[in-house]
């Protein structure tokens, strides 16, 4: 092959990768920190209930003004998207409705995908089932630009992924046809591994999730988010705390549970992660319950994901910065 | 559901094939269901814990399962704080086969077991051959309802001598293994289990009481190996070998010899002594082959010299049937008699050539060669 020829073929090849680039580093904190954005809806004060969509709307516009130091709304979803065409949201629908991720608010971020990304062309909410999303109140559609179904109607990938402790099918809508990922979470404590936020909540993009909660989910959790798929695929955690819980969960406890209000926004996977535990210890001890390390269950993954190792965000407290929007 | 025998043969061999090849894949699985719908049955061997927290008492995992989620399995799952199993008259795989393949070589030999298993499994071992099916989860591979009754009824039309739990893990089926091993007695065909032995005392004993058989895979005996290649413990198995010879019920092992992992001299020397120590010389143990699988894709073939050594060790123990699996044609896949070293069954890979075993003796010596024959 002459060089003008593979200088030609070469550019053609990385073409693809970069239309599908996307703005992590923009929305980053300052240089050797994580910034995590947290905005509350102080009219929320029921446990259980769904938000309002468009106090939800509101708030997630703001964090993504700030998070981006964009000028409007559709600035920041560039900067944050850039030119991905498919994007998939994974909610956490495990404990059905009162502590899952809402309708309303998943409702509300599409409403605003769609308005700042004409070029966007569809949007995938994806669970690990459909029965899961309808227990949280989701509709499933299989039609249209905005889709939402299980990882039993799409699919595993044929090939195993294997690397460190995981060995494992991922979701095809994953693997093969998001180029980007926004990871929904919520917030609250876990009966096994301490707490359940956002890089566990990639768990529902495997087909044997019940294999990593040995230890606490430590390593798998960190090992799973640090696989390339998922990795250089999220690009935002954005985490419902209208109500958090911090006992009693993974399924919804009201009375392990608060009416936080919160919205939590960060690029740091790690960070916003880290934020959520220490949320939750702090009411834990206001209401006089032992830490997590003392019942046996500190999420130690998150500290593993932050590690040298695994390089995914800081889960040092002292390097992030936490943001809170009035 | 009721299949004639062409249409069940035509779906167990597709379904066996996924014991192989099968991929998770929910369209195929519709069909097959009625419904569209796994049946739920309640679980045996679990306990309430306080907010609707269950702990299984299965396997020694004893897995504290919050509501809406599922033990390491993935197959018993607590919903609303009762365990149920998903994988009750589910198998994902049925085939018929000779029970030389399980390896059994002292029960039965030439007769045919026929084989189930369903998704999910207690270990996850590295080597795993049927990881498709056994780290996976019932709602993701294709499935076929066959209730226990028709296990039995299924297997005697199959003319198979026994049922047999295989492929995946019967632990973790173990509702499933009882029932049908029950039906199956009532129509005179025996049940054998092909597991790694990790279950807790009851559900053993239990599942003993209506089993003729069991294989043991005894994947090291070392816990660190137990521990980093297969998310288990040894101690577990070790305590199921001695509950299982304690009960008569005929017994063999198998150790597959994965290389650099387990094949040292000197863990082969501790398990041997072990093995007549504890279950006596007349238990046979399988030094299988390993072949690159699953996660160990990068290792080689066992060599036939590192099985032949182990060969040479348990020999040197006073073990008195031991065998080489995965390589076929080699002399030692015969059974020889104790008494006079004549080859009482000849083999051929799953094939018996020859039986020389009169009423449970040597044809030459009289000797008494332990199993069951007939």
């Amino acid at each position: 092959m002459r060089r003008r020829n593979f200088v030609k073929s070469g550019l053609l090849l990385f073409a693809p990768a970069a239309t599908v680039r996307t703005g992590k580093a923009a929305t980053a904190g300052k240089s050797g920190s994580s910034r995590v954005l947290l905005a509350r809806d102080s009219s929320y004060t029921k446990i259980g209930a769904a938000p309002d969509e468009k106090a939800a709307g509101e708030m997630l516009g703001r964090l993504i003004r700030e998070l981006t130091g964009a000028l409007d709304l559709a600035g920041g979803w560039r900067k944050i998207l850039g030119s991905c065409r498919t994007v998939g949201l994974k909610p956490n629908c495990l404990a059905g409705a009162g502590v899952s991720s809402s309708p309303a608010f998943v409702h509300a971020l599409c409403r605003q995908l769609i308005d700042s990304l004409p070029s966007l062309n569809k949007i995938i909410i994806w669970e690990r089932s459909d029965s899961d999303l309808r227990r949280a109140g989701f509709e499933i559609v299989t039609s249209g630009k905005v889709l939402c179904f299980g990882n039993d109607r799409s699919g595993f990938t044929r090939d195993l992924v294997l690397e460190n402790s995981i060995g494992s099918l991922f979701s095809r809508t994953v693997a093969e046809t998001c180029d980007a990922l926004i990871n929904l979470p919520v917030f609250k404590d876990h009966g096994i591994v301490g707490v359940s936020v956002g890089l566990k909540n990639y768990y529902g993009a495997v087909n044997n999730p019940n294999k990593y909660h040995l230890n606490r989910g430590d390593p798998y959790v960190a090992d799973l988010n640090a696989i390339k798929l998922i990795r250089d695929k999220n690009v935002l955690t954005l985490c419902e705390g209208c109500t958090a819980q911090y006992e009693g969960g993974p399924p919804f406890k009201p009375q392990g549970s608060w009416p936080a209000g919160l919205l939590l926004a960060s690029t740091d996977p790690v960070a916003l992660d880290r934020v959520a535990w220490r949320m939750i210890e702090q009411k834990r001890k206001e209401k006089g319950l032992p830490t997590l390390a003392e019942v046996g269950r500190e999420p130690s993954y998150i500290l593993t994901a932050g590690d040298s190792a695994h390089k995914l965000g800081l889960a040092d407290l002292t390097r992030i910065e936490e943001v809170r929007l009035g | 559901m009721i299949f004639s025998r062409r249409d069940f043969f035509c779906q167990g061999l597709c379904l066996a094939s996924l014991a192989v090849a099968g991929r998770p894949g929910k369209g195929r699985a519709a069909a097959l269901w009625p419904g569209d719908k796994i049946p739920l049955r309640e679980a045996l061997n679990w306990e309430s814990l306080p907010g609707q927290r269950v702990q299984c008492k299965l396997c020694p995992k004893e897995c504290k399962v919050d509501d809406l989620e599922r033990g390491y399995c993935g197959v018993r799952e607590n919903m609303g704080g009762k365990y149920y199993t998903h994988v009750y008259a589910a198998p994902c795989a049925v085939h018929t086969d000779p029970i030389e393949k399980k390896p059994l070589f002292h029960f039965l030999p030439g007769t045919n077991a026929f084989s189930i298993a369903t998704a999910g499994c207690n270990m996850d071992c590295a080597f795993c051959q049927n990881w498709e099916i056994s780290q996976t989860r019932p709602e993701q591979v294709q499935a076929f309802y066959m209730p226990p009754n028709e296990v039995a009824a299924l297997a005697r039309r199959a003319k198979a001598a026994s049922i047999a739990y295989t492929y995946s893990e019967p632990v973790v089926f173990q509702e499933y293994v009882y029932d049908s091993a029950v039906a199956g007695r009532q129509l005179g065909v025996h049940s054998v289990m092909v597991s790694n032995g990790y279950i807790l005392e009851k559900p053993l004993r239990d599942l003993c009481g209506v089993l003729d058989a069991i294989k043991i895979d005894l994947k090291s005996f070392r816990e660190k190996y137990y521990k980093e290649v297969c998310a288990a413990e040894l101690k577990p198995v070790l305590e199921s070998l001695e509950i299982i010879r304690s009960t008569g019920l005929w017994l063999e092992i198998v150790y597959l010899m994965v290389p650099t992992l387990n094949d040292s001299a000197g863990e082969i020397e501790d398990l041997c002594a072990w093995v007549v120590d504890k279950l006596g010389p007349e238990v046979p143990v399988h030094f299988t082959r390993f072949h690159p699988m699953y996660r160990l894709n990068h290792l080689p073939q066992t060599p036939v010299s590192l099985l032949e050594r182990a060969l040479k060790i348990a020999r040197g123990h006073g073990m008195k049937y031991v065998y080489l699996g995965n390589v076929t044609g080699h002399e030692s896949e015969s059974t020889r008699c104790p008494g006079c070293n004549e080859i009482v069954v000849r083999r051929a890979g799953y094939t018996i050539l020859e039986n020389k075993i009169k009423q449970g003796k040597c044809f030459s010596c009289g000797h008494t060669i332990a199993g069951v024959w007939s």
